[in-house]
């Protein structure tokens, strides 16, 4: 098997006296599909900004797609997409204007663009919708097409910050077929969701409490050490733990 | 308690359409559930019924008052949660629930014994600010200041969203206890999971209400057969089932995919499981099992052509 | 009105819980009346200016040579025509010019009286006054040379020529404007922002649903942006009268009272801007487009009305600071009583009633 995509050891962020992220040490291999849950404020997205290389870690080391996340994270940033529900696309720009633009930032030629665009918006049958402003896109395609926007550099990594959240279950499940298409492309997926049927989906879960990782595991692998039938009981036997929030 | 007639709104001159021709009532002491995702039209209807928008046609009542005409007397009867939490984030929590307690004109002390059992969980932080309030309390404080005069029917849009497992679990006990006490509950979720905490729900997408029933009540009108199957390649086995004939849908849910067949027969399902095997899957897994809102939402979301949106 | 009060006691809670604000609030006009009372101080050291000299004689040579000496003034070079003076005030080389008219010394020698040309640009007056001044003093200087302190036979006239703003009106109009500009920044922009706030929020959603009326949503914002005014006006009078020496000539009282007149207008403008703008920034925006713009440009304070152009004197008078800024002046410079600027006052009241009126028109009970 080939080096890990995401490889963290120890890995720590302080705030002065608050611990948001303790130790945190994990694996990632390509192409998995990697979901990461927790309560709010468990510290999900401090650790996805410390891998983004947005924020420095305290202590601990880590790499990201084989870079180092202290001194290369410029490498890391061209290595990797990253789509949230809050940030997605340009409301006041055309489908294929925000297409060009993600395109031309991660330095794809014009025939490049061109190609890749075409395949997008055929892939989201959303050829029709290219020249109409992302405003008027239901919420559903929205997430889609930022999705597929993020991937359009064929990154090794790929982070989804509850990418779903408020979406209707048939797009939700169209979502996802975004998502495994990308994983079998070999992309590494790490994504947090509030939605527990969504952590079934994911080949492997981890779940964060008080800035710790309390379980790490398949979905059916933790079901059964918790003896329980659904994530959504492991989630709660995890959280409930929990002593902090936010 | 609240009577909806043929409700429309519009937006933008017309060109967008939040609601169409909705109708609903909902019952004295009934906790209503308004489920759908996102644009679905869910706040749209909470602000026609809370007066603050007018609908182009069609008529509302809410505690027996006219939505338009009579909304200073709906504004002294309801209570309303607001889909952002609503409160001033440099107040201290104390601060935000007597403020919103004068400003319906009580007291924290008159009504005390309401919100008693949710007030306490977040009494020992009274004294900070709400911004350094976690998303659980900051909810819980927010359904406080909704609750302070005593209303009898109570709007709550989309209280759960962007919060975790657990608190949304502590939150509809909460409203349980409400309604217990004789508050007419009306509460919108984009969770479909929820759905079967209420007395009666109301599935609406695109503006449009797909159908209102108790939670049973929509579950048993699915109508058809549901199986859940499984193997050791999820992916694989959706998409060998979306090439399979005889599959009438199929979707991922959760452990399993939910297939129903075009017909019903036992020899049917032998034979897909034998042509599963021979693509290769293992441990496979097929059995018949309940339907889900979800699962109904699906149904009736593909069925009227309308609201569907675009297959991959 | 238990509802009202503690209404206005969140609204003091909102500034005073934030730091930034408060610091802008009540800082910024104390700032800014300091800084103007050392710049008023400083002395204008090597003013460039240029000297014309048709003369050419020893009385010019003598009077250039002590203004060359003097550490106040940069002689430029001599130009040789009178038509180039406009042009290096153009360019904005200069800050002032001086001409020897022929026959300077023979006037003076003659028939003991002789003119002297100084031009100086007074668009700032106080480097225009302070430098007339100073050239005054040398020229005195040196005519009491010539007579060595028993009364001067001789006499040198200085006719001084201010261009651009000949009537001096300028004099002490800091104070004024600053009050003008400060109470319309406060006043308007504050009540537009914290209105818009609650919009952002989501709490004005609340607050309509509620049984407390709209309309005391809005007199409840009023309160504490008055009072913080009425604070802000104190300061800066306490600071003109006894850090700058420039005391209130008039009535304090009837002070107060137009100043009164102006936050109400201004409050009621501040109203206006919020119902129109959904987000702070926008509020924000069209508050500054509509207060600091006007205030330093057309209300007189720093460039004088009288010499505009017919269409911006006409916008001038729908600029609230320009009344209240005439006001201020009279009352505070000039000593005048009410008889005097009640017809100012009254525009302001007329302002304030429009104000009110479009607002409430335009208020909306509901959302959209």
């Amino acid at each position: 098997m080939s080096a890990p995509v995401i490889y963290t050891n120890k890995l720590t962020k302080r705030f002065g006296d608050f611990v948001a992220a303790k130790e945190l040490s994990f694996e990632v291999p390509a192409g998995e599909i990697f979901g990461f849950l927790g309560a709010n404020g468990a510290g999900k997205t401090t650790a996805m900004r410390m891998l983004c290389g947005l924020w420095v870690p305290s202590s601990g080391e880590a790499t990201v797609a084989g870079f180092d996340i202290y001194h290369e994270r410029e490498k890391i940033k061209r290595n990797i997409g990253y789509m949230s529900q809050k940030f997605s696309l340009y409301e006041d720009l055309t489908v294929f204007e925000n297409i060009k633009f993600y395109a031309g930032i991660y330095g794809l030629t014009n025939a490049q663009i061109k190609e890749k665009s075409q395949a997008l918006l055929h892939q989201l049958d959303l050829e029709k919708e290219s020249g109409h402003l992302v405003s008027s896109l239901p919420l559903g395609w929205r997430q889609k097409l930022s999705f597929s926007v993020a991937v359009i550099h064929e990154p090794r990594i790929v982070f989804l910050d509850e990418p779903t959240g408020g979406v209707d279950p048939v797009t939700r499940r169209q979502f996802w077929d975004l998502i495994y298409d990308a994983a079998n492309k070999g992309i590494t997926v790490f994504v947090t969701t509030h939605y527990m049927d969504e952590a079934e989906y994911c080949d492997r879960i981890s779940i964060m409490v008080d800035g710790v990782i309390e379980a790490l595991d398949s979905p059916s692998n933790l079901k059964t050490k918790y003896g329980v039938d659904s994530m959504d009981e492991v989630f709660r036997q995890l959280a409930r733990s929990a002593k902090r929030s936010e | 308690m609240i009577q909806i007639n043929h409700i429309t709104k519009t937006y933008n001159k017309g060109i967008v359409r939040a609601l169409s021709d909705i109708s609903l009532n909902v019952e004295r002491g009934e906790l209503f559930g308004l489920i759908g995702p996102d644009g679905a039209g869910k706040t749209s209807l909470f602000r026609i019924l809370t007066t603050l928008l007018l609908p182009d046609s069609g008529t509302a009542t809410v505690a027996g008052f006219d939505c338009v005409k009579d909304y200073k007397k709906i504004r002294e009867s309801v209570g309303y949660m607001p889909g952002k939490f609503s409160l001033y984030q440099d107040l201290t929590v104390e601060e935000n629930l007597s403020f919103f307690a004068t400003i319906f004109g009580t007291t924290i002390k008159e009504n005390y014994e309401l919100i008693k059992d949710i007030y306490i969980q977040i009494e020992p932080f009274k004294n900070r600010r709400t911004g350094q309030l976690s998303g659980g309390m900051k909810q819980k404080l927010a359904l406080c200041c909704a609750l302070i005069h005593k209303p009898e029917v109570l709007f709550l849009d989309e209280p759960t969203t962007g919060v975790d497992a657990v608190s949304r679990k502590e939150f509809w006990e909460m409203l349980k206890r409400l309604k217990d006490q004789g508050i007419t509950i009306m509460v919108s979720t984009p969770y479909m999971d929820e759905a079967s905490l209420c007395d009666r729900i109301a599935l609406i997408q695109s503006g449009t209400i797909l159908s209102i029933d108790t939670p049973e009540g929509i579950t048993k009108a699915y109508g058809e057969i549901l199986f859940g199957i499984k193997s050791s390649k999820m992916y694989q086995l959706l998409q060998d089932l979306r090439n399979s004939p005889g599959i009438a849908s199929s979707y991922a849910f959760g452990e399993y995919l939910h297939i129903t067949f075009k017909s019903n027969t036992n020899k049917i399902s032998e034979e897909l499981m034998t042509h599963l095997q021979s693509l290769g899957h293992t441990n496979l897994d097929l059995k018949e099992i309940e339907p889900t809102i979800e699962d109904c939402f699906i149904k009736l979301m593909t069925n009227t052509s309308s609201l569907q949106t675009k297959p991959i | 009105m238990k509802q009202l009060l503690s209404f206005v006691i969140k609204e003091f809670h909102h500034v005073f819980r934030d730091r930034k604000t408060l610091l802008m609030l009540f800082g910024l006009p104390i700032a800014q009346i300091i800084l103007f009372g050392f710049a008023l101080t400083n002395e204008i050291k090597n003013a460039k200016i240029i000297v014309v000299d048709y003369a050419k004689d020893a009385a010019s040579r003598q009077i250039i040579d002590k203004i060359e000496a003097s550490k106040y003034f940069d002689v430029e070079n001599s130009l040789s025509s009178h038509e180039e003076i406009e042009a290096a005030f153009k360019e904005g080389k200069i800050k002032m010019a001086i001409v020897f008219p022929l026959n300077f010394y023979e006037d003076l020698s003659r028939t003991n009286k002789a003119q002297l040309q100084v031009i100086a640009d007074a668009s700032d007056i106080n480097t225009a006054t302070t430098l007339t001044n100073y050239i005054s003093s040398i020229v005195m200087d040196y005519q009491n040379s010539l007579t060595r302190g028993i009364k001067p036979p001789f006499q040198i006239q200085t006719e001084v020529r201010m261009l651009y703003n000949p009537q001096l009106k300028g004099e002490h109009t800091f104070i004024p404007g600053m009050m003008a500009m400060i109470m319309l920044l406060i006043c308007v922009m504050m009540t537009a922002i914290s209105i818009v706030r609650e919009k952002e929020l989501g709490t004005m959603e609340i607050l309509l649903v509620s049984p407390f009326k709209p309309i005391m949503v809005i007199a409840s914002k009023f309160v504490p942006y008055l009072l913080i005014s009425l604070v802000n006006i104190t300061s800066i009078l306490l600071l003109s009268t006894y850090f700058l020496k420039l005391p209130v000539q008039g009535s304090i009282f009837l002070l107060y009272a137009v100043s009164l007149v102006f936050i109400i207008t201004s409050l009621f403008l501040g109203l206006l801007i919020s119902i129109k703008s959904e987000s702070q920034q926008t509020a924000m925006f069209i508050s500054l487009m509509a207060t600091m713009l006007p205030t330093l440009l057309l209300s007189g304070f720093m460039f004088p009305i009288e010499n505009m152009p017919l269409p911006l004197r006409v916008i001038s008078n729908i600029v609230p600071s320009k009344w209240f800024y005439i006001i201020v002046k009279s009352i505070m410079i000039k000593g005048s009583g009410f008889q005097t600027i009640w017809k100012e006052t009254l525009i302001l009241f007329g302002m304030a009633v429009a104000l009110l009126l479009i607002s409430l028109r335009n208020f909306k009970i509901r959302l959209a």
